[in-house]
């Protein structure tokens, strides 16, 4: 039987020989992982479970991303949860301020996640390791609870969507315009229980940061995993993040797919998804007239260097809009670091953007950028659903950096192309 | 087992967020969070509801975050089922991990008003409308799953498991 990319990995990693879709196994994990939200329900799971200790001190990730610099007395509270658990057990990946960033930005960064593991976390966008191809996917604070006195999980083996990408995209066109177009297609439950795997000569011309921004995003497709092939790129990638060993997996040639998407990535042009669905895309330059309260870089999502390389391009000599406010949040303390030295941060901070430390923040509606009532957001994060933001009457719309650079000099949702 | 009481219906894609808004996760505390269950799309929901009802819902019921304090609300709040169309991944499995009831049933969806007396029973996955008679029939649960629900959820079959 013919396996995909994501059925070879969960093959080997339940010591058979192959797995066909439906199928209930148990895959051993490369690594469990938790944010300052979920870990604290995990670890009282956990408690109850009498285990004495973790399966594996080196593969249990905890990573206090998302309230933090503490918001509050109760986040203050769960992350001290997080640490003190972190302490007793010997986890190896704790991050406490200072070193954390932005979970799915970070674990790459560290060379924590690689092509063919078998990753779970308590975060829907675990899926984006996807981008390395790896087999990785969110779970639950009990899921990962078990997944931590175990160091397995039971799955479904899922079936797959194959998304055959060729061409290049255009200038000022980049992987969040891809993936939100592709939920366009999809609709958020199009792809539900399935993988989405990605082939085609067109991928050669997607960088790394595009396509942990496009796995990331699988979830919103209701997808349970998003993969890319392993290629030079992904190699290069993890020696810089210093993952020296790795086995690599590629889908058989004559996999079964239950659907194929065909897309030339050339034909893409700035896309945005209007609230209150990821699904709900539209091009930016036909987008109308809406005039918009706060932008926001940052994220799992749009986080990375390249995203800030791009929002300054656009940025630099020009002044954010009278009244906007435009939020810049690195996603790991490297990236801020690198856009310090790049010059990048003084540039946006002379446009009259505010930069903020690592942090999850705004994108969950958590701090660091709350909307109040009616008010509107263009953000380069992943969700907006009713609110996600903060006020159940504000609106966020999702977009790429490009064009939330773009937005925050006009003030009003703008295709990049208008200002550049 | 079974479930019986007044529904709560909503419509598709019922995210996680409009479930427990991320603005109350500050806190792992089951009552506090079930204080706040569903108050972005249903203001009064919390007021309205009372042990034992059940919520019905379209397609994609749980999408979004993979907090699992949106079906620990849920419970917590006195829901004794959920019925939907379908649901997303991971809330699926979260809603079995911790023992909160769910059927997917397409066809109850359309058959069954807000404030309907619904009765589920979970055995043979037998929904009933008793406002009207009509029967509908959800999906059977996997040996698997139902091995797990009999266990009383994930952290017990651990415990079986590491006790081996």
């Amino acid at each position: 039987m013919p396996m995909t990319m994501s059925q070879k990995i969960l093959a080997r990693a339940a010591g058979l020989k192959s797995v066909e879709a439906g199928q209930l196994i148990e895959a051993k994990l490369d690594l469990v992982l938790g944010n300052d939200i979920t870990a604290p329900v995990a670890i009282r799971e956990f408690e109850k479970t009498g285990a004495a200790g973790v399966f594996d001190k080196s593969r249990v990730a905890l990573v206090p991303d998302h309230f933090t610099p503490n918001k509050d007395i109760k986040a203050a509270e769960q992350c001290k949860v997080m640490r003190i658990f972190a302490r007793d057990k010997g986890i190896e990946n704790y991050f406490e301020v200072g070193e954390v960033g932005v979970e799915h930005a970070l674990l790459p960064e560290r060379g924590l996640v690689g092509p063919g593991d078998v990753i779970v976390g308590a975060d829907s966008h675990t899926c984006t390791y996807g981008a390395l191809g790896a087999f990785s996917t969110g779970v639950g604070s009990t899921d990962m609870a078990a997944g931590m006195a175990l160091g397995t999980a039971w799955f479904k083996v899922p079936a797959a969507f194959q998304f055959v990408l060729t061409g290049k995209l255009p200038k000022w066109v980049s992987g969040k315009d891809v993936i939100l177009h592709l939920i366009g297609l999809t609709g958020v439950d199009g792809v539900l229980y399935r993988s989405m795997e990605y082939a085609g000569p067109g991928l050669a011309n997607l960088t790394m940061d595009d396509r942990l921004c496009m796995a990331n995003m699988a979830i919103e497709a209701g997808a349970k995993n998003g993969i890319f092939p392993v290629d030079d790129q992904t190699r290069a990638f993890l020696k810089e993040a210093g993952r020296a060993k790795y086995t690599e997996f590629a889908a058989d040639k004559d996999a079964i797919y239950e659907r194929v998407y065909n897309i030339d990535l050339s034909k893409l042009r700035s896309t945005v998804a209007f609230p209150h669905l990821p699904s709900n895309a539209r091009l930016a330059a036909e987008s109308g007239d809406i005039t918009v309260d706060q932008v926001v870089i940052g994220s799992c999502t749009n986080g990375r260097l390249s995203d800030f390389r791009v929002a300054a391009r656009i940025m630099n000599g020009r002044k954010v809009a009278k009244g906007l406010r435009c939020l810049i949040i690195p996603a790991t303390q490297k990236i801020y670091l690198q856009a310090l030295k790049e010059g990048l941060l003084t540039q946006f901070v002379e446009a009259g953007a505010v930069v903020s430390a690592p942090t999850c923040g705004p994108c969950l509606g958590g701090h660091m950028g709350i909307l109040a009532k009616g008010e509107r957001a263009v953000a380069t994060t992943n969700r907006n659903f009713v609110g996600r933001m903060g006020h159940p009457e504000s609106e966020v719309y999702l977009a790429s950096p490009e064009v939330a650079a773009a937005t925050a000099i006009t003030g009003r949702i703008t295709d990049p192309n208008e200002v550049v | 087992m079974n479930a019986q009481g007044t529904v709560f219906r909503y419509h598709d894609n019922v995210d996680t967020d409009v479930i427990i808004p991320a603005r109350y996760l500050n806190t792992i505390d089951s009552a506090e969070l079930a204080a706040h269950c569903m108050e972005d799309i249903d203001a009064t929901f919390v007021k309205r509801v009372k042990q034992g009802d059940l919520i019905v819902a379209g397609k994609n019921f749980g999408c979004g975050s993979s907090r699992e304090h949106a079906p620990i609300a849920i419970k917590a709040v006195g829901i004794s089922c959920v019925i939907a169309q379908s649901f997303a991944r991971i809330f699926y499995r979260n809603a079995i991990n911790i023992g909160l009831p769910i059927m997917e049933c397409p066809e109850a969806y359309d058959g069954i008003a807000a404030g309907d007396k619904v009765a589920a029973d979970f055995d043979t996955g037998k929904i009933t409308n008793l406002a009207n008679g009509k029967t509908f029939q959800a999906a059977p649960f996997p040996p698997f799953m139902k091995e797990l629900i009999a266990k009383g959820g994930l952290v017990n079959y651990v415990k079986a498991r590491l006790k081996k």
